[in-house]
């Protein structure tokens, strides 16, 4: 038996008795940010394959709430900071061996590109939408021209945003849980099943609708196997990793897990989705909200599991 | 040059005179410490082993900490000090996250502080704040390329360990044992 002790009584705030600097503002971001970038994708997507009309939800309508979600992320990014009025020194640097740099810079690139294209598509909402100023005029006709090329690049920067929010964490190997590759894939399928979702519940047709319910279930299936292939890698790798899977296999975060992230956030909404296929009469408000719910819980259990796990010594 | 440190547990009593002596010197804010000492136990009663270690920084040549750093704050200094410039640091807690050795905490002032081998008193030619007020004489430190300092005489001659070497972060806090 081994019992380590700090005798000279270490009470760091934040830091003892386990790490808890990241509360809910970090998963909030991460969910908002994976969303974001879940809609642009699908928006990108669609563009550049010139289904623009058929999936008009995806394209034209949805887009409009990500310059507003990324917004609100980045303000709970904001509040997350202990020393907030530095918070330009992000952009004093690159610093590529750091992925909060990535996230930064990309963010950079994206949220200015959302505005955009919420702006060339503003008149979907508002038809009688008048910039008034020929500037703006000029402007908005200049971007609507270059559509194509803003799809291209926000399409790619948003994958970087949906990845990287799962290798914010990943890349920290002091914490086990968090220390595995498969965060970076996992949270992307996640954001862009929560683009779905958000995508669902805003498309008037039952043709699109499908579409993304199909969409949906594909990216839920790759999110469970990803979800296996994590705890396999984890239960064949180290003992702090065999801890770290053990949080959740009988653990205290095991209910919170399992029973909203994989039962309640991909396993009923896809069983829903399945039977809407099949022409049971379901609400699409459910489905899509469970998943809303399962994208963010899985953020919030993995941000607050993965500062209780850490090495032995 | 790369500065090192060497603690002894077979003479370290755990007085805890190291971590009042850093929070003297460096001004450290009350209720928190940038050192600290653990005391290990190994076995069952009465086959008891005890391994006492006065730890902090590591000052790891491989630092996840700086790796992870978005705006540069956390940097390696002279002799492969880790430190942190306060008025870079925008308090993310990324550095504080990817230390497994808990060594960091942010300062009540917003940036993130944490063991500087008391940069400014080696400068001097003095030793760091802990290794001078050890009573035991348990500490040691000085620069591993110079094979006279007292830290690379003492590593040549005696068993040592480091801290979770497995995590790969290289670490320069040397336990003899």
């Amino acid at each position: 038996m081994r019992e380590e002790i700090i005798v000279s009584g270490r009470h760091n705030h934040l830091i003892d008795p386990h790490l808890h600097i990241w509360h809910w503002q970090i998963p909030l971001y991460l969910f908002l940010g994976g969303l974001a970038a879940g809609i642009l994708i699908f928006a990108a997507f669609f563009t550049l394959m010139g289904k623009e009309d058929k999936y008009r939800a995806a394209v034209k309508i949805a887009p409009h709430i990500v310059p507003w979600v990324l917004v609100v992320g980045l303000f709970a990014l904001l509040l997350d900071l202990k020393h907030q009025l530095y918070f330009w020194r992000l952009y004093t640097t690159i610093r590529l061996e750091s992925p909060m740099s990535w996230g930064a810079w990309v963010l950079m690139l994206v949220t200015p590109l959302s505005f955009i294209w919420s702006a060339i598509h503003i008149k979907e909402i508002f038809p009688k939408w008048d910039w008034k100023f020929k500037i703006l005029i000029d402007l908005e006709a200049f971007f609507t021209k270059q559509k194509r090329a803003i799809a291209w690049v926000m399409g790619l920067s948003s994958v970087i945003l949906g990845v990287y929010t799962g290798i914010l964490f990943s890349a920290f190997n002091a914490r086990p849980l968090w220390n595995t590759s498969i965060l970076g894939p996992l949270f992307l399928a996640s954001g862009l099943s929560a683009g779905a979702a958000v995508i669902m519940l805003f498309s008037k047709k039952h043709k699109e609708r499908n579409m993304f319910s199909r969409i949906d279930i594909g990216v839920i299936v790759i999110e469970l196997f990803l979800i296996i292939h994590m705890f396999m890698g984890f239960l064949a790798s180290t003992q702090v990793q065999i801890d770290a899977a053990e949080l959740f296999l009988g653990g205290p975060w095991t209910a919170p897990f399992w029973i909203f992230v994989v039962i309640l956030g991909m396993i009923v909404p896809v069983i829903l989705e399945v039977l809407e296929l099949k022409k049971f009469k379901i609400p699409v408000v459910i489905p899509a909200s469970l998943v809303l719910f399962g994208s963010l819980m899985l953020r919030f259990v993995i941000a607050y599991a993965g500062q209780e796990s850490r090495w032995l010594y | 040059m790369r500065y090192a440190m060497a603690v002894d547990t077979k003479k370290c009593v755990g007085c805890s005179d190291c971590v009042v002596a850093c929070q003297t010197e460096n001004n450290v804010p009350i209720g928190y410490c940038r050192d600290w000492v653990v005391e290990s136990t190994h076995g069952t009663y009465p086959q008891l082993e005890i391994e006492i270690r006065s730890e902090r920084c590591n000052h790891c040549d491989n630092a996840p900490c700086v790796r992870c750093c978005p705006t540069g704050a956390s940097h390696y200094a002279d002799g492969g000090i880790v430190l942190v410039t306060p008025n870079k640091c925008i308090g993310c807690g990324a550095c504080i996250t990817s230390c497994p050795y808990d060594a960091r905490y942010p300062h009540p002032d917003g940036y993130v502080d944490k063991c500087t081998f008391c940069i400014h008193r080696v400068k001097k030619g003095l030793e760091p704040a802990c290794v001078s007020a050890c009573p035991t004489k348990c500490m040691y430190f000085g620069d591993l390329d110079d094979p006279k300092s007292p830290v690379s005489e003492i590593l040549k001659v005696r068993k040592h360990k480091t801290l979770i070497p497995e995590a790969g972060t290289k670490p320069q806090l040397y336990f003899l044992i």
